[in-house]
């Protein structure tokens, strides 16, 4: 049987009529799961989401129910609720989907793990870009406040929970969840440094933090309908849930795949449901989960062992679609982005098109990401102009180690990441690139900087 | 030129929302933008006074945050996305033939002050690519054979006095944007 979709983040969104007002959700089941959580006792709330094996869709994946319990519930200081809706990484636009066709699903998610981690104040910080995205949620907010789904007293539990639509400004590495933070205190965006600055302990204005991602959000509001255990039952043990699988670039039917977590594999995302390349190309390489993960190659084999112990050898194709087996290969899930490139990009055009995006957001903080990612820029960009030598691969790599490992936030693994990666895999294809541009001559393909 | 008086109205609110004055700097600062086209430095000495820090701490943000500017842009301000997914689908030829359309240089702003026209990073609609946001509406797959029908729609809507003025609908670049 093809690989086939089990849309349930994406479930109300995609039936024909569907409509952000609070009535239409309502219709389809809306804030009952609130209901059932606000009539459960906090801690129990927490269970359940421990119970489902949820992990965070931000990119890192750490397991939900683990990051709440790291929340400091001694020191007396309130706890906030910060929404990540910044979604930047390249490659990335699953969030949006959520923001702007079913926000009440994200706010019924907010308003459950308000309660669980009893917040009284949430933030849901949206890159600034979606402009209309923020106005549709803070309508959306008002639509759920006045049926007592949000705001004072809500569904006469006694409990309160105001929530907040905060804009970004169009940075990158506001997404990075101390950098969101710092951001929201109105500050420049500059990731703070863990320890201390862990935000379940010392997060927004010093006090306890829960930072989660939108999707992250909107899939608790589905552990709470169904129940931790049941949840569980979807996908695999070790990775619960859907996984939406945002597919851009070069293949025929880019677009959002929603797939039971394991139970597909990248050949059936790349060529049943995104029906395989463009007439008369082949696959080359796909950058997995957003633009930092690292890339893998077509025609690669990928050996290891599993946790349980049994050995795997598959080609790209094979991989299945969940987080372990993914980063078994030596790369990520990450956000689910899958940046698809094939052969007629020029493997070098492509890193230098990201290495131009880390050296603009890079911070400026730490020394190695801010000259690595700027010497990695200026290097890929003048192969691709013609001036590059051969030493200059070798020393793509020397740098890119020198950042990763080395920094205040995981921005300096995004900059090294994908040079770390496709430098071994496609050294022969950038020494060729380097002699053929000395020659003055182009490639052909896509222009990609 | 000073600032409407809906957004001097508006700011006491926007203060009040946060527990501390301070993290409603961003939020004005678009309150600002939205009204003046741009940040003027009588508007961060404002905005300064509002949360309650200095012109200098507020500049320091304007600064950092790619989408403030202290400067006007055109009257349509036009961002191409120059990320990998769009640039895989065509972002850089789509540009190319923006600039011979527009009659402006990426980066800058016709000699005529009708248009801005820049490259800006991933905005998050990768598998439309490429994606071009003009002011309030984002456009989706917009090929670059289609970029003079493009340019020419852009050209026509500064003669719409019904602008900007619609209700989005789902579905449209402004109701995507
Ligand atoms: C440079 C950088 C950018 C990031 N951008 C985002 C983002 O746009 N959205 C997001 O949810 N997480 C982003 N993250 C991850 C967050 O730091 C954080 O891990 C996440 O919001 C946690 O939510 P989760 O546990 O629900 O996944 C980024 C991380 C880094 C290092
Ligand atoms: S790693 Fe880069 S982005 Fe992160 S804090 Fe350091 S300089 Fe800033
Ligand atoms: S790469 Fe253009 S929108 Fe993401």
């Amino acid at each position: 049987m093809p690989a086939q979709e089990r849309p349930l983040i994406y479930a109300n969104l995609r039936r024909p009529g569907y409509t952000v007002d609070i009535d239409c959700y309502l219709r389809h089941g809306g804030y009952e799961a609130l209901r059932k959580a606000v009539a459960t006792k906090p801690e129990d709330v927490c269970k359940e989401v421990e119970t489902s094996g949820l992990r965070g869709r931000g990119g890192a994946g750490f397991p939900t129910g683990m990051k709440w319990k790291f929340l400091d519930r001694k020191s007396g200081k309130p706890a906030y609720l910060v929404v990540n809706a910044d979604e930047s990484e390249p490659g990335t636009y699953k969030d949006r989907q959520i923001i702007y066709k079913d926000p009440h699903q994200m706010l019924e998610g907010i308003a459950i793990t308000a309660w669980a981690i009893q917040a009284r104040q949430a933030f849901i910080y949206i890159r600034g870009e979606f402009q209309h995205g923020a106005k549709i949620l803070r309508r959306a907010i008002e639509e759920a406040k006045a049926r007592g789904f949000l705001g004072s007293n809500i569904l006469g539990s006694g409990y309160s929970c105001e929530v907040v639509v905060h804009r970004g400004g169009g940075c990158y590495v506001c997404g990075e969840e101390t950098g969101l933070i710092e951001s929201l205190e109105g500050k420049r965006g500059y990731p703070r440094i863990k320890p201390p600055y862990f935000p379940a302990v010392l997060g927004l204005y010093n006090c306890p933090t829960i930072v989660n991602n939108a999707e992250t959000l909107a899939q608790v509001r589905h552990v709470l309908a169904m129940g931790g255990a049941e949840f569980a039952k979807i996908g695999i043990p070790g990775d619960s849930g859907t996984h939406i699988w945002g597919v851009s670039g070069l293949v025929k039917r880019p677009g959002l795949y929603e797939i039971e977590a394991g139970k597909a594999t990248f050949g059936e995302l790349l060529y049943d449901l995104c029906g395989g390349p463009l007439d008369g190309r082949a696959f080359k390489a796909i950058i997995p989960g957003g633009s930092s993960t690292k890339i893998l190659r077509f025609g690669e084999r990928f050996k290891g062992k599993r946790p349980d112990g049994t050995e795997f050898d598959w080609a790209l194709e094979d991989i299945p679609l969940d987080a372990n087996s993914i980063a078994a290969c030596g790369t990520g899930l990450g956000t689910g982005g899958t940046i698809v490139l094939d052969d007629s990009v020029e493997m070098i055009q492509a890193l230098s098109n990201l290495n131009a995006f880390y050296a603009h957001e890079t911070c400026g903080q730490c020394t190695p990401c801010r000259e690595g990612s700027l010497w990695l820029s200026r290097v890929s960009r003048r192969i691709v102009g013609g001036g590059g030598r051969e030493e200059d691969v070798p020393m793509l790599l020397d740098i890119a180690n020198q950042v990763a490992g080395r920094t205040i936030c995981a921005h300096g693994e995004a900059v090294a990441w994908p040079v770390q990666s496709a430098v071994p895999k496609f050294k022969d294809e950038y020494l060729e690139s380097i002699r053929r541009r000395r020659r003055g001559e182009t490639a052909g393909g896509p222009t990609l900087i | 030129m000073s600032l409407k008086p809906e957004t001097l109205a508006a700011a006491d609110a926007i203060v009040a929302q946060y527990p501390q004055a301070r993290s409603a700097t961003l939020p004005l600062l678009h309150l600002v933008q939205e009204d003046r086209g741009h940040i003027a430095p009588e508007d961060e000495a404002w905005v300064a006074a509002k949360v309650g820090v200095t012109p200098m701490q507020v500049r320091e943000v304007v600064t950092f945050y790619p989408m403030f500017r202290l400067a006007p842009v055109g009257r349509r301000h036009i961002r191409v996305c120059r990320t990998l997914s769009c640039a895989l689908r065509g972002s850089y030829a789509l540009m190319a033939e923006l600039e011979k359309a527009l009659g402006c240089a990426r980066g800058e702003t016709s000699a005529d002050g009708n248009f801005t026209l820049e490259f800006v990073e991933c905005i998050a609609d990768c598998g439309c690519g490429p994606v071009v946001q003009v002011d309030h509406a984002l456009h989706e797959n917009v090929a670059p054979d289609q970029a003079a029908a493009f340019a020419s729609r852009i050209r026509e809507s500064l003669a719409d006095p019904g602008y900007g003025k619609g209700e989005p609908r789902p579905g449209t670049p402004e109701w995507n944007g």
